[in-house]
């Protein structure tokens, strides 16, 4: 089982994908996912980050099976 | 309690309506409802918007407005509390969302129905989307209460 990445909003339109899939290493971090996936992408300003639909630090590890998000501030309301 | 996240229209007074008649339990408890609708608008940021879509993620949305409805709850020791919240597409004039709370005295209940709405705003992951003469954009930032 793999982490699920999933992007919202306009940072999925940038980046031109909703979802991702990932396997875990150990330690793996919150950014060591993104720095994973977008080497070459630095994170825009202002992103944010969940962990199983949590709001997660950048620090946060993350292991197998587990949900990662990331997003543009939100606009609800 | 009613939290619901729907992409269908959207008439507050009915939903009040109807939600009210269902706290049979409260009768003589409360005394004071407030209520807070947001509707959309046909200009922001300088701009006239025409339309807007609405999109969420489905899960920590629903799971976010719970933990805020009920820390309110807590805190103002509310008898009850709806949360109703579009997603999809809105046009000028339709609302957005409503937020009602019943507690036994005013003073909790304005402060409850503000707060609900300014954690919703805050940390709820709904992202809005505008269509403008010009094309299309993504609101970055609440305006300012």
């Amino acid at each position: 089982m793999a982490i699920k990445i999933k992007y919202f909003a306009s940072l999925r339109d940038r980046l031109g994908r909703a979802e991702d899939q990932l396997d875990a290493t150990v330690g793996l971090t919150v950014a060591g996912v993104w720095m994973t996936l977008w080497p070459d992408q630095p994170l825009p300003p202002n992103t944010l980050a969940a962990v199983n639909m949590d709001y997660a630090e950048w620090t946060q590890t993350v292991q197998d099976g587990d949900e990662v998000a990331f997003f543009p501030p939100v606009t609800g309301g | 309690m009613l939290i619901e996240v729907r992409d269908t229209p959207l008439d507050p007074w009915v939903e009040l309506a109807r939600y009210q008649h269902t706290l049979s339990a409260l009768p003589g408890q409360y005394g004071a409802t407030a209520i807070f609708i947001g509707t959309m608008r046909d200009f922001n940021d300088g701009a006239t918007v025409q339309g807007m879509t609405l999109e969420h993620y489905p899960g920590m949305t629903e799971r976010h407005l719970q933990r805020i409805v009920e820390s309110a709850t807590q805190e103002w020791r509310l008898l009850d509390a709806l949360v109703i919240h579009r997603v999809g597409v809105l046009q000028p004039n339709d609302p957005i969302v409503l937020v009602a709370v019943w507690s036994a005295q005013r003073v909790a209940a304005f402060a409850a129905c503000r707060w609900i709405v300014e954690e919703l705003k805050a940390k709820a992951p709904f992202w809005k989307r505008e269509e403008t003469g010009v094309g299309t954009r993504w609101v970055t930032h609440n305006t300012p209460g």
